[in-house]
């Protein structure tokens, strides 16, 4: 039972630090990455808290299908947070 | 300037929030009048499903999942009415995820095995953990995987949508013929079988296998329309 | 040590949502690109499912299935309303970013910008 509250502890902390990267990652690219890293741990917390069912859906949709979705957006507009550095960017857009 | 009256009213929030919830009586009120132990006694003696979450969803909430499932189909029409105006052919898009080998060989590996794996996951949704949202999730992650390693992976947006509509109709009129042979919508009226058996659970597993096909289809398309959008 | 394991860890994960969604508010009341808003309302969703299926968890408690020979177990499961609640609720949540995110590819189109100080239509 202690490993158990460890083990929750642990993951709680990881929880709030991906979140605050992703708020203060100016590289939105990062910040998704890390969102993406928050529903993995979500999913191993659901699983921890004995919902199996809940923990498969975040699985599916927060690891996978939402961070593709923003990464197709992002690749569509800008990727930095202020685009004041848009020639920071990898690819210049060609018109 | 601006952002100290935020944290102000963000501390202000989580105050509020945090003496409703961390305050030690919040559990026991919740366990005492709680509906629990009514949703669990009902499904193992009543409708004979292994997985109370299923039940709750299909059958004791089934009108829920059917408002749901309308809030999704609209989701992806808005979304395709937002991006109609051009759209690229099949092959050619305005951005690239450029997939090497390893990706593309392993994706034709892997994507009967997921398929495979979302099928299994809606059938047997009220034994086992998962059901119709889940496997749908699934299956709509295979397609994703296919259509980010090849450029020229097409799925016919006819076909997508006829069994999309059809899985909701069933559903509907599953519902109805309920309110014809047991009096309320989404009445259970075929026969409940034997507890931990595939064939168990009267309409349950029926629902949710349509509710699997709709999710499939919906998210597939709403990936392939965000996809093919063109500026 | 009086207080018990299950004290810790309902403590720990309602102060943690809590936190979540605290952090998700921050990012949507005070950024300026609309993308980092997004990301804003996706992490209040996930302290939301958090904490609702924190408020069903119980001590020693285990998942809401009946497996053969178990079918009078129903006082050590975990509360299942919570959970059928979150499971909508995920679905739900990436419908509303996919419609989210296609608003801001159109934006994009139309003002070349994400910065909402510059959109003006969105003034008034």
């Amino acid at each position: 039972m202690t490993y158990l509250v460890l083990i929750i502890g642990f993951l709680l902390l990881v929880l709030i630090g991906a979140a605050i990267y992703a708020v203060y990652q100016r590289d939105l690219l990062y910040a998704v990455i890390a969102t993406g890293i928050i529903s993995l741990v979500l999913t191993a917390l659901f699983y921890i808290l004995q919902a199996p069912d809940v923990a498969l859906t975040e699985a599916a949709i927060g690891v996978a299908l939402t961070t593709i979705i923003f990464i197709i957006t992002i690749k569509n507009t800008v990727r930095f947070e202020d685009e004041s550095d848009k020639n920071n960017q990898q690819k210049p857009k060609t018109e | 300037m601006k952002k100290t009256i935020v944290i102000l009213l963000l501390a202000a929030f989580g105050y509020f929030l945090a003496i409703t919830f961390l305050d030690p009586d919040f559990e026991k009120d919740r366990n005492r009048n709680g509906v629990k132990n009514v949703y669990l006694e009902k499904t193992v003696s009543e409708l004979k499903t292994a997985n109370t979450v299923t039940a709750i969803v299909v059958n004791f909430r089934g009108f829920d999942t059917l408002g749901e499932v309308t809030v999704l189909f609209l989701a992806a029409s808005a979304l395709g009415s937002i991006l109609f105006k051009k759209r690229h052919h099949v092959g050619e898009r305005s951005i690239t995820l450029p997939a090497s080998s390893i990706v593309s060989t392993g994706a034709k590996l892997l994507f009967p095995a997921i398929i495979l794996l979302g099928v299994y996951v809606f059938v047997h949704g009220h034994l086992t953990p998962g059901g119709g949202f889940q496997g749908g999730t699934i299956i709509a992650t295979g397609f994703l995987l296919m259509l980010i390693s090849y450029r020229n992976f097409s799925i016919s947006h006819n076909i997508l949508s006829v069994i999309e509509s059809l899985a909701g109709i069933l559903f509907v009129v599953i519902g109805l013929m309920g309110f014809i042979n047991g009096g309320t919508f989404l009445q259970n009226f075929m026969p409940t079988g034997t507890l931990n058996n595939l064939f168990s659970g009267g309409i349950i597993p029926i629902i949710y296998i349509l509710v699997g096909f709709k999710v499939a289809t919906e998210l597939t398309g709403l990936i392939y329309t965000i996809l093919h959008e063109k500026g | 040590m009086n207080i018990e394991n299950i004290e810790i860890i309902r403590i720990g994960v309602y102060a943690t949502s809590i936190l979540l969604i605290l952090i998700g508010l921050y990012a949507v009341l005070t950024k300026k690109s609309l993308i980092k808003i997004i990301i804003g309302l996706s992490i209040i969703d996930g302290g939301i499912h958090l904490l609702l299926i924190g408020i069903g968890y119980i001590k020693n408690g285990t998942a809401p299935i009946f497996s053969p020979g178990f079918e009078n177990a129903s006082a050590q499961m975990v509360d299942p309303v919570p959970q059928a609640l979150v499971l909508t609720a995920i679905v739900i949540g990436f419908g509303v970013t996919a419609v989210a995110l296609a608003l801001i590819i159109r934006l994009y189109r139309h003002h070349n910008t994400l910065k909402i100080d510059e959109i003006k239509n969105l003034k008034w």
